[in-house]
């Protein structure tokens, strides 16, 4: 302590160049600074930039435009001749009613054309949300009642202000008769834009107005629930024997290395992987969630050893010490103290590396689950989508309003990877120990 | 086996034990002989030759890395989970040889307890720290006999008036004297013959020092204990028989008294004497 002051006058030759070397070195931190605060002010531009398109572009997803018509539920329509059976409910023409309705309101179009532009104002969908009305209500039947059904893609984007009317009509999708068509509607309060509850409840449909992501929401779950299933018991228990029990010899180095390695393998490998096996040899169901999950589970296996591995070395041998020295058995030891005390940072990373199968989306496509499929999947062997080859799809479609149906679904799955990953953060805080 | 089973095998060899010693007085509970330990290729232990005496302290001193902890390590076999290490010779506690194949170290650890140089308490409620090892020995037949048991320990290590109305809060929440205490109640609980410490107060201040050192004295009455210290004053304080250690060698044991106001040895005198170490 008392050698402090000499050795500062030895420092430097002269107070001058000792304070000059002192603000060169203060000023070097604060270069240092500005680097790093820039850095990270660049990152969080492109982060807002990223996440302010991505919900400006899927906002308007999430409101649909309905349009009131006064339908009249045709008897001979819905039931020729009297019958009443549920088979020709399910072929009668629905659709035609509505059709019926809009002609009967606009009865001044005649021409063939302009009749298909005026039947096109609502969506080519609504027949199965009347059959789903008469059903509940059979005395329907011979009445009219004014219903509201959902619009076509092209009328829903004009109503949202996502086509602009003063282009010419013939680069615009929607014709002026069509616009004409609307404005008097909406002046009789028969357009409405309501909150897409279907986006939420249906599955994927070749039509935009239509089109939800519960489908892949479900098979999304269905697959996550095998990942785990399959990596957590196999990861979990693969990691303490070789952290706690395994010899250290050449073998074990070996394995070591390959899962290291693993954890680095790009996912369309694995893919490849469980379209050879899984599909190949074993001949297990395409598209199925149950397959989609035993190739995350492969790709995910690596990740939580890892981590597993790192948690159970974090354990201070201080407490291994305790439970032997009161006569614990190694796997007392292991079960008792050790596994328990890492479980907040194995369970962290396991929901991190869930987190990471939830986006995945390569390996899944080499698998089939890339497929059209308009059914929720009820179990792991039903044909299913997920989350993320939904997005890859529906950017991939033609239809201009599926443009908002993607953001609205990217938002869906940063929702679903924002709470997984606070739901990690949180246990970590929770169960955060203090040695 | 069943719990009430392993239990009465349990109270039947204590039983079995307790006479045993009590027709034929043994002077010497722990013996060391040839002992010779090495990490690797260094050798840590060279033949040391240590009896350790029933109901005394024995103290082992000595300057960083002679081996002290090294031998007390050996004496419930802790030193089995390093890989790299390796015992020759023999260390018998009450005449069994605790290395041959026939020993379970498990129930050799149970019979020789050990308290660490920095508190270690588990993570758990104070009562499950002092319950963990009657627990997992099936020691206690029901809840009862198990507060019993917790109580009684807690008691001997002179903890339970801290303690006994927050028997449901960590270890880890009681100071540091407290928590080398609970340690201690910990590794009384099964009921050991022998009781090590590796230097059981370096880590803590002088006031919980001395209540520990006083607690030794009185656990001596009950059982065999091995000290590691650093401390020579402690060792005069605590112990009757003093082991010096120096570069793996044991180059002196005896008397406590004999050890601090006689030593035979050079190398001790200059020891205690604070020339070296």
């Amino acid at each position: 302590m008392t050698d402090i002051s000499p050795r500062r006058v030895r420092l430097g030759a002269s107070d001058e160049q000792a304070a000059a070397r002192l603000k060169k070195r203060y000023a070097a931190e604060r270069r240092f600074r500005a680097y790093g605060m820039t850095a990270i002010g660049t990152g969080v531009l492109i982060l807002i930039t990223l996440l302010s398109s991505i919900v400006l572009q899927g906002l308007p997803a999430f409101h649909q435009t309905y349009i009131g018509l006064d339908v009249y539920f045709d008897p001979d329509v819905i039931q020729p001749g009297g019958d009443m059976s549920p088979q020709t409910m399910q072929t009668a023409d629905f659709q035609s009613l509505a059709r019926s309705a809009l002609y009967h309101r606009f009865p001044d179009v005649t021409e063939r054309r302009a009749k298909r532009r005026l039947a096109r104002l609502i969506s080519s969908g609504t027949d199965s949300a009347l059959r789903d009305l008469v059903r509940a209500d059979p005395s329907l039947v011979g009445q009219t009642a004014t219903v509201w059904l959902v619009s076509s893609d092209d009328i829903d984007m004009l109503v949202k202000g996502l086509i602009d009317r003063n282009v010419p009509e013939t680069d615009r999708r929607v014709k002026d008769d069509e616009v004409r068509w609307v404005d008097a509607l909406s002046q009789e309060d028969r357009v409405e834009t309501r909150f897409n509850v279907p986006f939420f409840t249906s599955g994927d449909s070749r039509e935009p107005e239509l089109a939800g992501i519960w489908g892949a929401t479900t098979g999304s779950f269905l697959t996550l629930i095998v990942t785990l299933l399959m990596s957590f018991p196999v990861g979990v228990l693969a990691a303490v024997y070789l952290e706690e029990f395994a010899p250290k010899n050449r073998w074990t180095d070996l394995i070591e290395v390959n899962i290291n390695n693993l954890a680095a393998v790009p996912s369309i490998v694995f893919g490849l992987l469980g379209l050879t096996v899984f599909l190949g040899f074993f001949g297990l169901p395409r598209s199925a969630p149950l397959v989609g999950g035993m190739v995350l589970a492969l790709m995910t296996l690596p990740t939580i050893i890892i981590v597993t591995r790192a948690a159970l070395s974090a354990i201070p041998p201080s407490i291994r010490e305790a439970a032997l020295g009161v006569g614990a058995s190694h796997l007392q030891v292991v079960t008792h103290h050790v596994v328990p005390l890492a479980m907040p940072g194995i369970l962290t990373g396991t929901i991190i590396g869930m987190a990471r199968a939830l986006g995945e989306t390569a390996p899944l496509l080499m698998i089939g689950m890339v497929a059209f499929i308009v059914d929720i999947p009820g179990s792991v062997t039903d044909p299913a989508t997920v989350l993320p080859v939904q997005i890859y799809l529906w950017a991939d479609s033609p239809e201009r309003a599926f443009v908002a149906k993607t953001s609205a679904a990217i938002m869906v799955l940063l929702g679903f990877l924002i709470f997984m990953n606070a739901l990690a953060v949180l246990l970590r805080r929770r169960f955060e120990r203090r040695w | 086996m069943s719990v009430a089973e392993m239990v009465a095998e349990t109270m039947a060899e204590q039983v079995g034990r307790d006479e045993a010693a009590a027709s034929t007085p043994r002077q010497s509970k722990v013996v060391g002989r040839d002992v010779n330990v090495f990490y690797g290729d260094k050798q840590a232990l060279f033949d040391v030759n240590l009896d350790i005496p029933e109901n005394q302290v024995t103290s082992l001193i000595g300057p960083s890395g002679c081996g002290k902890s090294t031998f007390l390590r050996c004496i419930n076999r802790m030193n089995d989970v390093i890989d790299i290490c390796r015992i020759e010779g023999t260390i018998e506690v009450d005449g069994q040889d605790i290395y041959s194949p026939s020993i379970d170290v498990v129930e050799l650890r149970a019979r020789v307890g050990m308290v660490f140089q920095k508190p270690n308490p588990f993570p758990k409620s104070i009562y499950d720290n002092v319950a963990y090892g009657p627990r997992i020995h099936g020691q206690a037949r029901d809840r009862s006999e198990l507060d019993n048991i917790v109580q009684t320990s807690l008691e001997k290590a002179g903890l339970w008036d801290e303690v006994k109305d927050r028997l449901a809060e960590p270890g880890t929440s009681l100071s540091g004297g407290q928590q080398q205490r609970l340690c201690i109640a910990r590794a009384i609980a099964v009921n050991p013959e022998v009781i090590l410490m590796d230097e059981p107060c370096s880590a803590l201040d002088p006031i919980a020092t001395a209540r520990i050192e006083e607690l030794i004295d009185e656990l001596r009455e009950r059982f065999t204990i091995v000290i590691v210290t650093h401390s020579m004053q402690q060792a005069a304080r605590v112990s009757q028989r003093t082991a010096f250690f120096h570069l793996g060698v044991l180059v002196e044991e005896g008397d406590t008294d004999q050890i601090f106001t006689n030593p035979k040895d050079k190398r001790t005198q200059d020891y205690i004497t604070g020339r070296f170490g």
